[in-house]
């Protein structure tokens, strides 16, 4: 190992010390933000080891240079600008197009390795071809598969599940094709089989995802950018760069964990997500029974009076509430309580919004400190101390039947509501959830429906606070 | 099965399990925020995609190298950005906002003296 060889090593591996450092202090939110610029330093330190790599190896050509740094230029420069602009509720589109361009960039770096070493004489290693494979397949996974993701969520693309006839059986080829093609080319190298996988691969991420409803979005997101981390682990295998391995390996396991967890709060195990059936068997549970029980609605001026005179009020805000980007309202009419001297506190179900955490984000942005955003652990005991839950757009993970085997969201960890003084309850309809089931907590005795969207039932609360108490 | 392969297996591993115990630390609140930043990390594919310029040499290679570039670049810049933008919200107490929004007394304080606002206190129709 020559001298610069040793320092760029070195410097790769610093590189990757900032990136651990960087996400374990993400573990508070009060040093988070120290966390993502360690981290930020970490990538400078990297790009910059490279460019001087480059430089150093001297056989960039101008035509090189210019593609590169224009390539680099442009690809910047629209992430600087999405990344500024980017609506707090669109977030989830946007870190699938990141997590598209990254598996994109990742199998591009392994097709480029492959097309030069089946030209060269020496042909293709096989323990490379193997990497190689792995990373084109798993990156033209990810690059479809999070294309769609994100149309789904822009709602570009319909966000209900997508089947047509024939949808799974495609999936299935598109995968066959894929594995079996690359299985060959490990045995034979031959680029118009690496051509093949490619579009069996990103055949395969269409397939995959557009049979999966707006609800699951939580999940496949997470497993794309797990997918994402391991496909950039895979391009460090070919390229020899433990860098890419390391990082690759750390959003890899960010992923999955976040998988995982996604997986339990929706009640449904990895397996049932990755073979399929996403979205699909599970709306066969529906028709159980009939609402079992009086339903009680509400109306505003009633509803703001129950707030206003309550010592404690848990807010459960859920997909509703985002869909109808209604959290600066319900951060009003939480500052508006608080000011009453009304103890307030939001329970944020792990699935709330869009993706891992969305619903923290959206209440940060509409200015609700951090300490009075409870996770389901730490707020779930405090409901029977609390006067009035109120729910926002909520609807399975609220479901006492979750507690009961034999639905089809038995053993799903839910927000233990109905164990509150009273409920009072925001929603548009009698509608179900994405569980496809009646919700008990509907016809407690305790719980009055307020029928509105969430935008205007939550302003009008506000309004008949201020008017009737104020 | 070459030495090098063998370390790039243990390294993946290793990363693998310290990647879990990093990340399963991190609380539900953060989700977003850690998704972004894990995103922004594997961006480092920057450095694969530098590295095909180095050895490209015809039409295809710069194409390859072009979009790779733009691709990762856009991953790297995008996911920081974003990342630093959404951690900025977090924030323990309230503040103001905007000129439109008075400011609110400090958080968890029953009737916080600061919160004498429109609407407030004294304003009964």
């Amino acid at each position: 190992m020559s001298a610069i060889d040793w320092i760029t090593q070195l410097l790769y591996i610093a590189a990757a010390t900032c990136f651990v450092l960087g996400l374990h202090l993400m573990n508070s939110p009060a040093t988070a933000r120290r966390g993502n610029q360690v981290s930020t330093a970490g990538m400078a330190i990297a790009v910059l080891t490279t460019l001087v790599l480059v430089i150093h190896a001297g056989t960039v050509s101008v035509t090189g240079w210019i593609v590169m740094i224009a390539g680099a230029l442009l690809g910047g420069g629209a992430g600087l600008y999405a990344a500024r602009t980017v609506q707090m509720t669109a977030m989830p589109q946007l870190v699938s197009i990141f997590n598209a361009v990254g598996g994109g960039a990742a199998a591009l770096v392994a097709i480029n390795d492959y097309v030069k070493a089946a030209g060269a004489s020496a042909g293709v290693a096989e323990s490379t071809t193997v990497a190689t494979i792995l990373d084109v397949l798993i990156g033209a996974v990810t690059f479809s598969g999070s294309i769609i993701a994100a149309g789904k969520l822009q709602g570009l693309i319909n966000a209900a599940p997508i089947s047509f006839r024939g949808s799974r059986a495609a999936n299935i080829a598109a995968a066959v094709v894929g594995v079996g093609g690359g299985i060959y080319m490990i045995a034979t190298p031959d680029v118009v089989v690496l051509v093949i996988i490619i579009l069996a691969a990103l055949a395969f991420g269409v397939t995959m995802v557009l049979p999966i409803g707006g609800a699951d979005m939580p999940v496949v997101i997470s497993l794309l950018n797990a997918f994402t981390g391991t496909a950039v682990a895979m391009a460090g295998f070919v390229i020899g760069n433990w860098a890419l391995i390391i990082a690759g390996a750390l959003v890899g396991a960010s992923g999955g964990i976040l998988t995982k967890l996604m997986a339990d709060a929706m009640n449904r195990s990895i397996r049932n997500i990755i073979v399929g059936g996403f979205g699909t068997g599970d709306g066969q549970a529906a028709a159980l029974e009939g609402p079992g029980g009086d339903v009680r609605s509400i109306a505003a001026d009633d509803a703001a009076i129950q707030l206003a005179y309550a010592s404690k009020v848990v807010i459960v805000p859920g997909y509703g509430l985002a869909a109808a980007q209604a959290q600066h309202q319900v951060a009003e009419l939480a500052k508006l309580l608080e000011e009453r001297g009304v103890e307030v506190s939001y329970a944020i179900h792990p699935v709330a919004g869009r993706m891992p955490g969305h619903m923290n984000v959206l209440l940060a942005e509409a200015n609700v400190p951090y300490p009075q955003l409870k996770e389901m652990e730490e707020i779930n005991p405090e409901f029977p101390r609390t006067d009035v839950a109120l729910v926002i757009g909520a609807n399975d993970v609220t479901n006492p039947a979750a507690r009961r085997p034999g639905t089809a969201i038995s053993g799903m960890p839910i927000l233990d509501v109905d164990n509150a003084k009273s409920i009072i309850v925001i929603k548009r309809s009698m509608g179900h959830g994405y569980a496809g089931i009646d919700n008990e907590l509907y016809v407690n005795p305790k719980t009055s429906m307020y029928f509105a969207d969430a935008k205007s039932a939550l302003t009008n609360l506000t309004a008949a606070v201020k008017t009737l108490v104020g | 099965m070459t030495t090098e392969l063998l370390t790039d297996i243990t390294i993946f591993v290793l990363s693998l399990l310290v990647g879990f115990e990093v990340i399963s630390k991190v609380p539900a609140t953060l989700h977003t925020p850690l998704m972004s930043a894990a995103n922004s990390i594997h961006g480092i594919v920057l450095v694969g995609a530098m590295l095909i310029a180095v050895t490209a040499g015809n039409a295809l290679g710069y194409i390859l190298a072009f979009v790779a570039a733009a691709f990762a670049a856009m991953n790297v810049v995008g996911g920081y950005v974003v990342t630093g933008r959404m951690l900025k919200m977090f924030r323990r107490a309230r503040t103001p906002v905007s000129p439109g929004s008075p400011p609110a007394g400090v958080t968890g304080g029953p009737g916080a003296p600061g919160g004498q606002v429109p609407g407030g206190p004294g304003e009964t129709s």
